[in-house]
């Protein structure tokens, strides 16, 4: 008899306080799972966002440190730059990394700073209870665009993944999901990758995760993650954007 | 091994406690054996996933994958 699956030393034994269902729990086990893999959890530093995942601090098992909102990226350039023998992440919603802190993320890629990026992308703002987010699909209720987003008022929704990845200093960028276990299993291919770029001394790196919003999207878990796949897969295509070897 | 039923068999075992019932892993386990049991709620008020038919397990590690709570430990056989 073998063990073929347990929880990973890379996650604290304290239970998530996110909602049934929602897969920043999926996310933050493979962070802590390729933390683990790599031999760096030792000597990680993570910088949480605000947003629905503000106690990320209680669940990973290394440093962590706690930015204002949308500055992650600014706070973990401080930690690299003291620190850089640290392997320094930042794991971030969209409201904050598309929204409030898009100056942080694009600078932080821009200078090239050596640190590795986990962007949730669920098309809302979830703590707060709903609201449309920068990433919310033309069409898709929120609460503070009751008839859907208007693209005529609101613009449409923006592709961080594709933007950043007209940045030199980004080195590495790609876009998944988590809507299967294949996905689970290419996203988390995606995230060593990511995470190795850093560890190799290259560049920024980030990896857009789509993920599910069942609660402020008012659907169970399981259609929360059908409505992902027929409806943010076909705007936000999966994929990479960008790799070392393709820069150099 | 001589009768072959699924060639490799395995063993789930689910922190009841911690299970929030979400149902992710009901809906990706190939052999369809978990449910969440109507008859026993947890300590978070939910109905937590359980398996039916230990049996057909196939060690295939899907459900653990899916589990946003980290709450699924898999044995191989």
């Amino acid at each position: 008899m073998s063990v073929v699956f347990q929880k990973t030393r890379g996650l604290t034994d304290v239970p998530t306080h996110y909602c049934p269902g929602c897969t920043h729990g999926i996310v933050h086990r493979l962070v802590g799972e390729v933390l683990e893999e790599l031999g760096v959890l030792d000597n990680a530093i993570g910088v949480a966002p605000v947003g629905c995942s503000v106690l990320a601090y209680k669940y990973f098992n290394c440093d962590m440190h706690e930015a204002a909102h949308g500055r992650a990226p600014a706070v973990a350039t401080g930690i690299k730059r003291v620190h850089p023998d640290n392997f320094v992440f930042t794991y971030q919603g969209d409201g904050d990394l598309a929204s409030i802190g898009t100056a942080e993320i694009v600078h932080a890629a821009l200078r090239g700073e050596k640190i590795s990026t986990i962007f949730i992308n669920n098309a809302i703002y979830g703590m707060t209870g709903g609201q449309m987010a920068p990433t919310t699909l033309v069409g898709q209720k929120a609460t503070t665009a009751p008839y859907g987003r208007d693209p005529n008022h609101a613009g449409k929704p923006i592709r961080m993944s594709e933007m950043l990845s007209t940045i030199d200093g980004a080195k590495f960028v790609e876009r998944v999901t988590v809507t299967t276990p294949a996905h689970v299993r290419k996203a988390k291919k995606a995230i060593k990758e990511c995470f190795q770029v850093q560890l190799d001394g290259k560049g920024f790196g980030i990896v857009e995760v789509l993920s599910t919003c069942p609660t402020n999207w008012g659907y169970t878990p399981e259609e929360a993650l059908r409505w992902l796949e027929e409806n943010m897969i076909p705007y936000y295509p999966l994929g990479n954007f960008k790799r070392p070897e393709e820069v150099e | 091994m001589a009768t072959a039923k699924p060639k490799v068999r395995g063993k789930v075992t689910f922190q009841e406690d911690l299970c929030k019932g979400c149902g992710l892993c009901v809906s990706v386990c190939p052999q369809k054996i978990i449910t969440l049991d109507s008859n026993k709620i947890n300590a978070k008020g939910y109905h937590p996933a359980t398996v039916t038919d230990m049996d057909k397990c196939i060690a295939c590690t899907s459900c653990a994958l899916m589990c946003p709570d980290v709450v699924i430990t898999v044995e191989r056989l």
